[in-house]
């Protein structure tokens, strides 16, 4: 082991620490798609916190409300029985996606140039 | 300089660096195709044990050695484990390369200060570069692939570096045994 060889392990060990963060997110988030039944209702800039109220398939027990903040966004409530989709919280990753399957309702984060892969498996 | 010898077949005349080319890319494809039957936790994390005979040739018969014992050995290994031509072998081919580029400006670095164990570490990293570039590029064409980034990185540290130090370990026997003489 030469003082080279040190330091490259050294430089090495940082430059892996650096990338680490990558593993914390999976790209920035740009906008969150409200659908229902697959159809788009609404498109919503990830910039500001802002609400929205769409109507699902249990409309006539309440509204679903999607909320906005920067950079993330939620399903702030939603009339259906289990609440998964409240549950989950504030999505931030590109790709996440929260369901109410029983409103039919779904919000997904998308990134930038997202190309049409749902998810990743080997 | 190919020529026509009595018995009419084609021959070309074959020089002591090809005999060992052929020699440690034979020993380079069966660490690959040995190591190909071990298990890893995830795809693309390999210890990588043919890239200590490809430092073994840079760093005693230079880098064009080096550089057909590595192709030599992503062919020929893609072809026993039934992988040529799959996505594994352009990853591999892929990983040789960039490899095989940082390694040309790394083994002028001076050697007082740097051994085997760096170049063994950057040719990890560059190894590991390459296939993640390629597979972002091609084969996954989706930023989640970064997230794969620092894990391959910390295997390819580990690894680059355990590599690096058997290279050493095998140079300073081999110095030790003159054995040049032997595998020659």
């Amino acid at each position: 082991m030469l003082p080279g060889d040190w330091f490259l392990l050294i430089a090495g060990a940082l430059t892996v620490i650096t990338l680490v963060p990558l593993i914390l997110m999976g790209g920035p988030a740009e906008k969150a798609v409200v659908k229902r039944d697959g159809v788009v209702l609404a498109e919503l800039p990830l910039d500001a916190a802002r609400q929205i109220r769409v109507e699902g398939a249990l409309a006539n027990e309440g509204a679903t409300v999607i909320e906005t903040r920067p950079g993330a966004a939620r399903v702030a409530s939603d009339p259906g029985p289990r609440q998964y989709c409240v549950q989950q919280g504030w999505l931030t990753r590109s790709g996440a996606i929260a369901i109410c399957a029983p409103s039919h309702i779904s919000l997904q984060l998308i990134g930038h140039g997202e190309a049409a892969v749902d998810t990743l498996a080997y | 300089m190919s020529h026509f010898s009595t018995n009419g077949t084609h021959n070309t005349p074959s020089t002591h660096s090809d005999h060992r080319i052929a020699r440690f890319a034979a020993l380079a494809i069966a660490l690959s195709a040995a190591e190909a039957a071990i298990p890893t936790p995830l795809p693309g994390v390999k210890p990588g044990l043919a890239n200590i005979v490809v430092l073994l040739v840079l760093l005693r018969y230079g880098w064009a050695e080096a550089m057909w014992v590595s192709l030599l050995r992503v062919l020929v290994g893609s072809l026993i484990v039934g992988q040529f031509l799959a996505p594994g072998f352009w990853l591999s081919l892929s990983g040789a390369l960039c490899s095989l580029a940082i390694l040309w400006p790394a083994q002028k670095l001076p050697s007082r200060w740097f051994g085997p164990v760096s170049l063994s570490i950057l040719s990890s990293f560059a190894h590991m570069g390459g296939q993640l570039l390629l597979a972002r590029a091609w084969l996954i064409p989706h930023d989640g692939v970064w997230l794969l980034a620092p894990i391959f990185g910390a295997f390819a540290l580990l690894f680059g570096f355990a590599n690096g130090l058997a290279v050493a370990r095998l140079l300073q026997t081999q110095t030790a045994d003159q054995s040049d003489t032997a595998l020659n």
